[in-house]
C-alpha cells in the first residue's frame, strides 16, 4: 500500500442554505479542495461521495454522476461512487478515497460529503435519522435516534455515576468552539443552565444536547505521498483508514455503553498508524448527541471507561490541555449535514496539522483524529492524520 | 409503512415469536437465519427453529420520549425502554401503564398487545408489543377496541392481561 496524502481541502458554510441546493453546494466544496491542491481535473481519477440520504430528502438517487456533471466534467467519464453509512457516510467515502490511492488503482481523487437535511420538515428529517437505526425493530416501536441515544446516557449514568451536568458541559464546549468558527451552524455560546432548562427531547437528553439539523458540504482531494510536495508545502499524511460494523440494533450490543465498533476501528487505525491514543492532540469526534462525544472518548482509548463525563466538565478537552476535541464546533455547532460530516471532520483536523486554524489553533498538533458514527454505532469509521515535517 | 412490510413481521410483532439455534441452543429475537454465536455459523443456515418468548423480561434502560417519532405524536409523552427477556435476547418497546417517575433500571416488565400507532386516519393501524409492569396485575387506561380484542384472542402466546 502507498502512502497517501490530503493535498486540499474545501467546505460550504454549514447551516440552513435553503437558497442553494444539493448539486451547488456539492460543487463549491469539490472546487475548493481542488483549487487548494491545485490540481487539474484532468489529473482526477474518481469521485467518492458520501451522502446519507438524497433520495428521501430531495427525490434524488444517483448523485455522483449528477455531481461530475454540475463539475463540468460530464465528459471526462470519471468513475463517481456514492458511500452511504448513515451519519458515517462522508467517513465512509474517505476510506473509499484511500482505498482507491493507498492501492493505486488511482493517483488522484476528490472525497466529497453532502446532505441536504433542511428541505424537509424536521419531523420528516428525524424520521429519516431514524433509519440509520434499525427501522423494523427499534424505530417502528417508537424510538427515535435521540430516544435511542438517551438509553446509552441512562444506561452510562447508571453504571458510571455519569452527571447531567457534565452531559451539558459537551454542548457547552461545542458552542464555544463554534464561535470561532466562521462557517459553523451556531455560533452562539451556550450557558449550562441553558443546556439543562432547554425542552426535553428524550430525557435525559434536551434539545441543547442534540445536533441540529444542517445542509452543507465537504471535500478533500487525496494523493499518493511520493508526489504530494509538487502540490503542497504542507502535504497531511492520512495514515489510517479504519471501518467497524456491529449489530444494527441499540438492543443487540454486547455493553450498550460502549461502542464496540469504534472501540475495534480506533486499534485498528493506531495500529496501522503506529501511534497511540497519547500521540493525538486534536481530535474531531461524533458529537451528534452530548452522550456520543463522551462514550466516543472512551471507546477511542482517550480516557478510562466511565472518566469522560468529569474530564469534560473539568474542560479537559476544551484547548490547552493535551487533547483538544472539535475545534470546529463538531456536529452540535459547526453543523450535521450527515453526509457531510465525515469528510468536514477530516477538513477541520487538516487544517489544524496546517497550522491553518486561525484562532481556534490547536497548538503544536502533529496528529490528529476523526471518528464518525453511523446510527448508534452500527458504522464506526476512524482516521488519523500526521503532519510531515 | 406498505402494509406487507409490516404484516410479513406479524408473528414477531404480535406473539413475540422469535428463533432457537439446534446447536447451542443460543434465543434470538428477531429470528434470524443463521446462528451468530456458532463457530461454524453458515451450516445453521435454514435450521434455527421457532421459538416463543414468554414476554417477561426487566428494564436495562429507557427515556421519556417528548419530541415523538412520526406517528407516535399523539403518545407523548411515553416511555421507551430496552427490555432484557428471561430467555436472553433484548428488545426495545414502549413501557406503558406506568408513571414516568416510577420506571426504573432493572424493574421487571411483561410484554402486552397493543395499538403502536395509525398511520393517518385513513391508514393502516399497527399493532405490537409493548411492555408494563409485572409486579401488579396490568391495568388498562382505555377498554379495547372490538378489532384488537380480537386480534389478541387470535394470537396465542400474547402475555398481556
Amino acid at each position: 500500500m502507498r502512502e497517501v496524502a490530503v493535498l486540499g481541502i474545501g467546505q460550504t458554510r454549514f447551516g440552513e442554505l435553503w437558497d442553494r441546493s444539493f448539486r451547488e453546494i456539492g460543487i463549491e466544496a469539490g472546487f475548493q479542495a481542488l483549487l487548494d491542491a491545485k490540481l487539474s481535473s484532468s489529473d482526477l481519477g474518481a469521485l467518492y461521495l458520501g451522502c446519507m440520504a438524497s433520495g428521501s430528502l430531495i427525490d434524488q438517487e444517483h448523485i455522483a454522476p449528477l455531481i461530475l456533471d454540475y463539475a463540468g466534467l460530464a465528459g471526462h467519464h470519471l468513475p463517481g461512487i456514492r458511500a452511504e453509512g448513515g451519519g458515517a457516510s462522508g467517513a465512509l467515502a474517505l476510506h473509499e478515497g484511500w482505498l482507491a490511492v493507498a492501492s493505486g488503482a488511482h493517483d488522484f481523487v476528490v472525497v466529497g460529503g453532502a446532505e441536504k437535511l433542511t428541505d424537509v420538515p424536521d419531523t420528516e428529517a428525524n424520521r429519516i435519522l431514524s433509519g440509520t437505526a434499525d427501522h423494523e425493530w427499534e424505530a417502528v416501536f417508537g424510538a427515535t435516534l435521540p430516544a435511542l441515544w438517551a438509553m446509552v446516557a441512562r444506561r452510562h449514568a447508571h453504571e458510571h455515576g455519569t452527571r447531567r451536568e457534565e452531559l451539558a458541559s459537551v454542548a457547552v464546549q461545542a458552542h464555544a468552539m463554534g464561535a470561532k468558527n466562521p462557517l459553523a451552524h451556531y455560533r452562539n455560546r451556550l450557558t449550562l443552565e441553558q443546556v439543562l432548562q432547554a425542552s426535553p427531547v428524550a430525557e435525559p437528553l434536551g434539545m441543547l444536547d442534540c445536533a441540529p439539523l444542517s445542509d452543507g458540504a465537504a471535500a478533500i482531494v487525496l494523493g499518493p505521498m511520493e508526489r504530494a510536495r509538487r502540490f503542497t508545502d504542507t502535504p497531511i499524511r492520512l495514515s489510517a483508514s479504519q471501518v467497524a460494523c456491529d449489530t444494527m440494533a441499540l438492543h443487540h450490543r454486547r455493553d450498550m455503553t460502549t461502542l464496540d465498533s469504534t472501540v475495534v476501528a480506533a486499534k485498528r487505525a493506531f495500529a496501522q498508524a503506529k501511534r497511540v491514543p497519547a500521540d493525538v492532540r486534536v481530535a474531531e469526534i461524533h458529537d451528534a448527541y452530548t452522550i456520543s462525544a463522551l462514550v466516543a472518548l472512551e471507546d477511542l482509548g482517550f480516557v478510562p471507561k466511565g472518566a469522560s463525563g468529569p474530564a469534560f466538565a473539568r474542560g479537559d478537552f476544551a484547548g490547552g490541555g493535551k487533547l483538544t476535541v472539535n475545534p470546529s464546533g463538531g456536529l452540535k455547532a459547526q453543523g450535521r449535514p450527515p453526509g457531510a460530516v465525515g469528510v468536514v471532520q477530516a477538513v477541520e483536523v487538516v487544517r489544524q496539522l496546517r497550522g491553518d486554524a486561525g484562532d481556534r489553533q490547536v497548538a503544536g498538533a502533529e496528529v490528529g483524529l476523526a471518528q464518525d458514527v453511523g446510527g448508534t454505532g452500527a458504522t464506526s469509521v476512524v482516521h488519523l492524520f500526521e503532519r510531515v515535517n | 409503512m406498505s402494509i406487507a412490510r409490516f404484516w410479513r413481521e406479524t408473528p414477531q410483532r404480535y406473539n413475540l415469536g422469535g428463533a432457537r439455534c439446534p446447536r447451542c441452543h443460543t434465543v434470538y429475537f428477531p429470528p434470524r437465519s443463521v446462528c451468530p454465536a456458532c463457530a461454524q455459523h453458515r451450516q445453521t443456515l435454514g435450521h434455527l427453529e421457532p421459538f416463543q418468548l414468554s414476554g417477561e423480561g426487566s428494564v436495562v434502560s429507557y427515556t421519556v420520549v417528548h419530541d415523538a417519532a412520526e406517528g407516535f405524536e399523539m403518545q407523548v409523552p411515553y416511555i421507551l425502554a430496552i427490555v432484557r427477556t428471561v430467555e436472553g435476547p433484548q428488545l426495545t418497546g414502549q413501557v406503558v401503564d406506568v408513571d414516568p417517575n416510577e420506571v426504573a433500571i432493572g424493574m421487571r416488565v411483561r410484554a402486552t398487545f397493543r395499538k403502536l400507532r395509525e398511520e393517518g386516519k385513513a391508514g393502516v393501524i399497527h399493532y405490537g408489543y409493548k411492555f408494563a409492569p409485572a409486579e401488579e396485575p396490568i391495568r388498562r387506561a382505555e377498554p379495547r377496541g372490538p378489532e384488537e380484542a380480537a386480534l389478541v384472542r387470535a394470537g396465542p402466546g400474547t402475555a398481556s392481561a
